[in-house]
């Protein structure tokens, strides 16, 4: 029987201004090669100056993980020739990062807790991309110079489920400090993934093999599926000190296969030593200060939706996991729905209509708009049931709610006058079934009911028909 | 020629005649070989550039085979600020290769004659501007130092050279050779002139990380030679130098008492420390900035089959053999295994020799030292490299502490004619006293070219 031992790399592209070691801007949809200038372009005597916005961030994610801050950090150089590297060295922190020996907690299926601890947190800088076209390769330098914090994990994890459960928390928790756009379609959020296996019981670390850049949860998942089975494989047929060595990989998505990118031969010797072109990065009492306030976690914010709206543990998890949804939810609140209603109606009858991919900034009903719906049957204007119709209306019509209710004649009837003739009305035809009710045949109430409904054309409030009903009959 | 501190009182017309007088007797003396080029900027005191500072729209090639075709967009700290104050840049000079030596032989546009003597090399690595200033071909010039590259070139062309504290100059579009030792500093005719324009170039740049934040005061308009000051001179120090260091040594010795100072004797590190960790810790780095020149972006880019092939063929041909031998010695000292063997021991020698400034410091207040241990070599005679590594024993170490030092000429040697400089060399940020007994030994000694 053998054990999975996995730790993480994850490379989260910081949502700064302006890049890591210039002023240029670090959004992507421009024209290649024009958010450049000297200092990301390496030309001859250009020079780096920090971004100090790249430390207030990374103090804001030390202190959500439980980690150190380093007050003074450093930057180091790692060498290495490549067309997306102008300097041919990448800036980062070898030695010294500016954080340390944190942790997050992920919730098991079993609902146990397990601690995965973070080595590190370092500040390094982006590279540009290349784009190869043909025999023609071409290099946009815009990314070039854009920060990163490579948040790095210790081997803590013991399956795909726990990296996952992992990678999630650590993405949310990104997303509420807003530090990062944390997109991983769009590479914001990289993962690497580091994957040994070893013989149950067994303490020691066996060779560790790293898969670069995997996309998304779904792939991350099929990598370490097919990679440990080809440790496991190689093991199982004696060969595990031949064909596993310390060395990254490609994951290939089409034949579902890891890949070896480098032989052994050029393991890469990156000749780390301290930049000599920056100072320390100190991190002041008033800075620490400042931004060692954080948002509320979304663990924070999940105890509190039990607590506060009387959420179940299940709903609170899933509305929370998305700080995307978690706001949605909260403006449904600051609008005064129900936080009763508002919980199904966008559990589930708003997520059940939306297919796969959409958010909220997507979503063709906005919290506002869902919001007015859930208050249209907390104060009984509409049925639940009329309102399933309205939310089906407006996912395909632009129009307001009062409008679509009106539209369709959904409108509940609560005056209890109209109600009372009708009921009237339906008496005096069933003189009959009035005896008989009088006489004991209590079971009559619901027929008198139905009728009165039937009358409204179902847009009678039954509760208050209900209640006129039995006070007259009685 | 005239000082700089005459040229800035001339007019506008007197200015523009006066260049173009002189660019005439650029051309009348291009044997000299001093200018790569004399491309001018603006209007001002024409100031001749090393070819590792950037000036916009000007090649900016640190003589380098690899950089041709290559032209700055942007101007560097210095050059904004010269022309700030009325200066502009005039020609590029010739150097070593990426600041890389100590003759100027290196360079890719040919050997820079010494204007002495045409048989003798003008030091380096910033021998053009010396050359230049000591032809009477620039009123001044900028250099960078590195490990004695503005001090030694001057000391053997016979003009003043002035390297300043780490992270006075901004360093800001100074092609880099050793980041942590560069800095850029003036060459001149007299130690006034190096005072004026110094205090141009100096002040915080918030373009340069490692540029200093401490108050940058003028010099120049405080300069006071009658400051009687503590001057140390090192134990053994002239040793192993040659008789024409040692009786130029001598003869400053006298002048500094004779003019009221009191010149005491102290202790310093075995210079082949500071050769060894010089190197070590200059190669490391220079590895990693010269790793930009890969003929991607710009530059003299070589096809190769693929994209190894191709950095393989840019660099072994647009390199020169005493930066390859560089680049590979420091990828040699970075490399795992052999880091803290080296890299990081040379970091320990360097505390070691600051901490040795230091205390010398806190009871003198300049040292004085030579600057090479002989006359400019003639040409070809230090072409074994680990000769010319050992001839930088005395400038490294003011560079490995991040000092500020001068180099003023002294005399003439008796054996061979060629002048011989000595250095003087303060605390940090103390450029008041560096100048003021700088100052001083100038005009004690009164050093004239033909003496």
């Amino acid at each position: 029987m053998f054990e999975v031992v996995i730790g993480l790399e994850v490379h989260t592209q910081l949502n700064t201004n302006t890049k890591l070691f210039c002023s240029c801007p670090t959004s992507f949809n421009h024209t290649q090669n024009t958010n450049t200038c000297p200092t990301c372009l390496a030309l001859p005597g250009a020079l780096p100056v920090l971004n100090k916005e790249v430390l207030h961030k990374s103090i804001m994610f030390g202190t959500a993980v439980d980690a150190t801050i380093n007050r003074d950090s450093y930057f180091d150089r790692k060498s290495y020739f490549y067309p997306d590297s102008p300097s041919s060295y990448q800036i980062t922190q070898l030695y010294t990062p500016v954080v340390e020996h944190g942790s997050l907690e992920i919730d098991l299926e079993d609902g146990s807790k397990k601690t995965i601890r973070i080595n590190r947190a370092h500040i390094e800088a982006d590279a540009g991309k290349n784009i190869h076209e043909g025999d023609i390769s071409k290099v946009d330098l815009n990314r070039a110079g854009t920060p990163l914090l490579e948040i790095v994990s210790e081997p803590d994890m013991r399956s795909s489920d726990e990296v996952i459960l992992y990678l999630k928390k650590l993405h949310s928790i990104v997303r509420y400090l807003d530090i990062s756009d944390a997109n991983m379609q769009e590479g914001s959020f990289r993962v690497d993934v580091n994957v040994s296996i070893r013989p149950k019981g067994d303490e020691k670390l066996y060779t560790r093999v790293e898969i670069k850049n995997i996309n998304s949860f779904k792939f991350i998942e099929k990598a370490i599926e097919v990679e440990v089975a080809r440790q496991i494989d190689a093991w199982e047929d004696g060969t595990y000190e031949e064909e596993i060595a310390q060395e990254t990989r490609l994951f290939d998505q089409v034949k579902q296969e890891t890949r070896s990118m480098r032989g052994k031969e050029e393991a890469a010797d990156y000749r780390y030593f301290p930049e000599p072109d920056l100072l320390k990065a100190v991190v002041s009492d008033e800075m620490f200060e400042k931004y060692s306030k954080i948002p509320e976690l979304p663990d924070e914010k999940r105890a509190r939706f039990v607590s506060e709206y009387n959420m179940s543990e299940y709903n609170a998890g899933v509305l929370t996991a998305s700080l995307e949804w978690a706001k949605y939810f909260e403006t449904m609140m600051a609008e005064g729905a129900s936080a009763k209603n508002a919980i199904t109606w966008l559990t589930v009858e708003l997520q059940g209509r939306l297919s796969g991919g959409i958010t909220p900034e997507t979503s063709p009903i906005s919290a506002q708009t869902l919001a007015t719906i859930v208050k249209a049957i907390d104060d009984k204007t509409i049925s639940g049931k009329a309102a399933k119709d309205v939310l089906d209306y407006r996912m395909e019509n632009e129009m307001e709610i009062d409008a679509i209710i009106e539209k369709l004649g959904l409108k509940q009837v609560s005056d209890t006058g109209a109600i009372e003739t009708m009921v009237d009305e339906i008496m005096a035809a069933n003189m009959d079934k009035v005896e008989q009710y009088r006489g004991g045949k209590e079971k009559l109430l619901g027929f008198f009911v139905g009728q009165v409904m039937k009358a409204s054309k179902g847009s009678a409030n039954p509760q208050v028909v209900n209640e006129i009903v039995t006070k007259k009959l009685a | 020629m005239i000082t700089l501190k005459e040229a800035l009182a001339l007019s506008k017309e007197e200015l523009e005649a006066f260049k173009d007088a002189l660019k005439t007797q650029i051309e009348a003396n291009k044997e000299l070989n001093g200018y790569i080029d004399v491309n001018s900027v603006g209007e001002g005191v024409p100031i001749a550039i090393k070819d590792n500072i950037q000036v916009d729209g000007w090649a900016v090639t640190a003589a380098s085979n690899i950089l041709q075709g290559y032209v700055s967009p942007y101007n560097a700290t210095v050059i904004d600020k010269m022309k700030a104050a009325g200066l502009s840049p005039l020609g590029r000079t010739n150097m070593d290769e990426f600041a890389m030596g100590s003759t100027t032989e290196s360079s890719f546009y040919g050997k820079t004659l010494n204007p002495h003597n045409a048989e003798y090399v003008p030091g380096g690595s910033s021998g053009g501007s010396a050359a230049v200033v000591g032809a009477g071909l620039a009123i001044a010039a900028l250099g960078s130092d590195t490990g004695g590259s503005i001090r030694q070139p001057a000391a053997y062309c016979g003009v003043v050279g002035m390297k300043p504290t780490y992270g006075r100059v901004s360093r800001y579009g100074l092609g880099a050779y050793a980041s942590s030792l560069d800095q850029i500093g003036p060459i001149t005719q007299n130690v006034e002139d190096a005072a004026i324009l110094y205090d141009i170039l100096s002040g915080h740049d918030e373009k340069d990380s490692t540029s200093s934040t401490l108050e940058c005061l003028s010099v120049a308009d405080k300069l006071d030679k009658s400051r009687k000051l503590k001057i140390a001179v090192i134990q053994g120090h002239t040793d192993e130098a040659s008789d024409a260091i040692k009786s130029a040594y001598t003869k400053a010795i006298d002048a500094l008492k004779s003019a009221g100072h009191e010149v005491v004797e102290r202790e310093l590190l075995d210079g082949k420390y500071d050769i060894s960790a010089y190197y070590v810790t200059a190669t490391a780095e220079a590895t990693t900035n010269l790793a930009r020149y890969d003929g991607i972006r710009y530059g003299n880019r070589v096809e190769g089959k693929n994209l190894s092939d191709t950095y393989i063929q840019t660099r072994s041909n647009g390199f020169g053999d005493e930066v390859k031998r560089r680049i590979l010695l420091g990828n040699f000292v970075l490399s795992s295994g052999y880091y803290d063997a080296y890299y990081v021991k040379a970091q320990k020698v360097r505390s070691l020799i600051k901490a040795e400034y230091e205390k010398i410091f806190e009871e003198v207040d300049l040292v004085l030292s030579p600057v090479a241990p002989d006359t400019a070599p003639k040409f070809g005679e230090m072409s074994d490299p680990m000769k010319m590594y050992l001839s930088d024993i005395y400038t490294i170490s003011v560079n490995l502490a991040g000092l500020p030092a001068i180099s003023l000429p002294i005399e003439n040697a008796a054996s061979n004619g060629m002048p011989v400089g000595l250095q003087l060399i303060a605390a940090p940020f103390n450029e008041q006293t560096l100048f003021d007994g700088a100052l001083s030994l100038e005009s004690t000694i009164n050093y004239t070219k033909g003496n």
